[in-house]
């Protein structure tokens, strides 16, 4: 059912792992990866309730180092990485001259002159190109695409940082969110960021693909006693659309902008000059034609990635970017774009599913919020 | 893991065709199931009395990941459908074997199903 590896299909450091537990693995952004070990649901709800460790090794990570780093990364940007401590991170947009979305990052300041992004493993090569030019037309900062020396697993769940702290990381549990620091877990040296993907609280953290594998199972060992099990790509999918975070190639990408997406919080028009900017003015100026919503199908039928949504009078005006059974909410959930006028929490409209229209209604999100 | 039924033929789909009577049942395979992961949804497309063609999509079925199309494995006319399945899509998932989902009457003779050893051979081909 799905396509066979390539030649050129990549392997992540823990694949052995992977393996070993018995992970179903599929092709994804040039990577072999697990979509599930026991089940999909169950890996779900195990982070909802206790914990899950994900491997996201495939992401990328590229530096920026010098006097000139900070420039640089605050131009690529839409957020304001002026506003950055050490040790803090932050969530963002960057932007084309048109202004819609190349990327969504999270930038790391770990220091004055020391900057790490983080981007989607889909898009690394088109972001190491832009970054490595804006880097290359500013003086004063060094850029290293260091995503192949870089292992990233992630910890997520109510009882994520208990887990580190029986590991050598009690000390996280005083991080803040979207703040960051280093430790020592399980005998490996790591960067862990208090991030996620999930909707929960929980940890991601990075470390040399040498000592992937001895953090994994040490995480693994640690916290099999308070619930924590291997979740793979489908249950991070189903976590990050009810907690309605975005999925590039989804809900954003190179047709989208940050403000029709609801990403306005990570666009400081007002934080001097970057890319995209004047025509994020003009498209704040002009209105929005269209809204990201987030939406209930209130039948049985489930709305898929690609689904037409269609008006009272039937005509198709808009489409679904995201839609599942959402296994915490209990209910069939989607996202997708409507016009302005129909984007008011409580518009019904109607999805073609395959041919069968289904009954919807825009709600509120995020579709879940962690207590 | 994946296991097979001898008293049944088989699709490269991952679908079984039972016979009974001179109508064909038909569901999906252990490993069909697994593939899909957790059903949540099962959407027949025909109705008693409705002719299919062989290899023609009758319905869909749907997990939490995915969805996947359901295949006529023959010729004929539907006799029955499994309405059950409207509101108890997880039998699929609890016992794949009893679950049929549409009852056929061939309007000749099947073709191109594996038998049991066939399809066992298949599912191995695509353990790796």
């Amino acid at each position: 059912m799905s396509d066979a590896p390539s030649a050129t299909t990549k392997q992540s450091p823990l694949h052995e792992a992977h393996l070993a537990a018995k992970g179903r693995m599929v092709p994804f952004a040039g990577y072999e990866l697990p979509v599930q070990y026991a089940g999909l649901v169950a890996e779900h709800t195990a982070v909802r309730t206790a914990a899950g460790l994900f491997d996201v090794s495939h992401m990328g990570e590229l530096e920026l180092r010098g006097p000139g780093a900070l420039g640089v990364v605050d131009r690529v940007v839409t957020n304001d990485a002026k506003k950055l401590v050490d040790g803090q991170a932050m969530y963002t947009c960057s932007c084309n001259e048109r202004g819609t979305i190349l990327d969504d990052l999270i930038v790391y300041r770990k220091g004055a002159e020391e900057w790490l992004v983080v981007c989607n493993a889909s898009n690394r090569e088109k972001m190491v190109a832009h970054f490595a030019a804006e880097a290359a037309r500013s003086s004063g900062c060094d850029f290293v695409d260091a995503s192949d020396r870089t292992a990233l697993v992630a910890l997520q769940g109510p009882k994520a940082l208990s887990i580190a702290g029986r590991i050598g990381g009690e000390a996280l549990a005083a991080l803040g969110s979207f703040h960051f620091a280093e430790a020592t877990l399980g005998g490996v040296k790591v960067l862990a960021s208090r991030t996620g993907y999930t909707g929960e609280d929980g940890l991601e953290i990075f470390c040399a693909p040498e000592g992937a594998m001895q953090l994994w199972n040490a995480l693994l060992e640690a916290g099999a006693p308070l619930g924590l099990v291997p979740a793979g790509l489908g249950a991070r999918d189903t976590l990050r659309l009810e907690a309605r975070l975005s999925l590039y190639g989804n809900e954003i990408d190179e047709t989208t902008n940050p403000l029709e997406a609801g990403l306005a919080w990570v666009v400081k028009l007002d934080k001097g000059d970057f890319i995209g900017r004047d025509a994020l003015v003009a498209v704040k100026q002009a209105g929005l034609a269209r809204k990201l919503v987030g939406f209930e199908v209130t039948g049985k039928q489930i709305a898929r990635h690609g689904y037409p949504l269609l008006d009272a009078s039937g005509e198709v005006v808009g489409q679904c970017t995201s839609g599942s059974p959402a296994p915490t909410v209990g209910k069939n959930i989607g996202l997708g774009y409507l016009p302005a006028a129909l984007a008011a929490i409580g518009t019904g409209f109607a999805v073609d599913c395959r041919g069968r229209k289904a009954e919807a209604v825009v709600v509120k999100t995020p579709f879940y919020k962690a207590s | 893991m994946s296991d097979v039924k001898t008293d049944r033929s088989y699709t490269k789909d991952h679908e079984w065709a039972l016979s009974e009577g001179g109508t064909l049942k038909v569901g999906i395979t252990r490993y069909a199931v697994e593939q899909l992961g957790d059903i949540t949804l099962v959407n027949l497309d025909v109705k008693a009395g409705d002719t299919v063609d062989s290899g023609k999509a009758f319905g869909t079925i749907e997990s939490v990941k995915t969805l996947s199309d359901l295949f006529s494995p023959v010729a004929g006319k539907v006799v029955a459908v499994n309405t059950s399945l409207d509101d108890r899509p997880e039998l699929v998932n609890e016992d794949c074997w009893a679950a049929w989902m549409v009852e056929i009457e061939p309007s000749g003779e099947a073709e191109g199903l594996l038998d049991a050893a066939a399809y066992e051979a298949l599912l191995a081909s695509l353990d790796h």
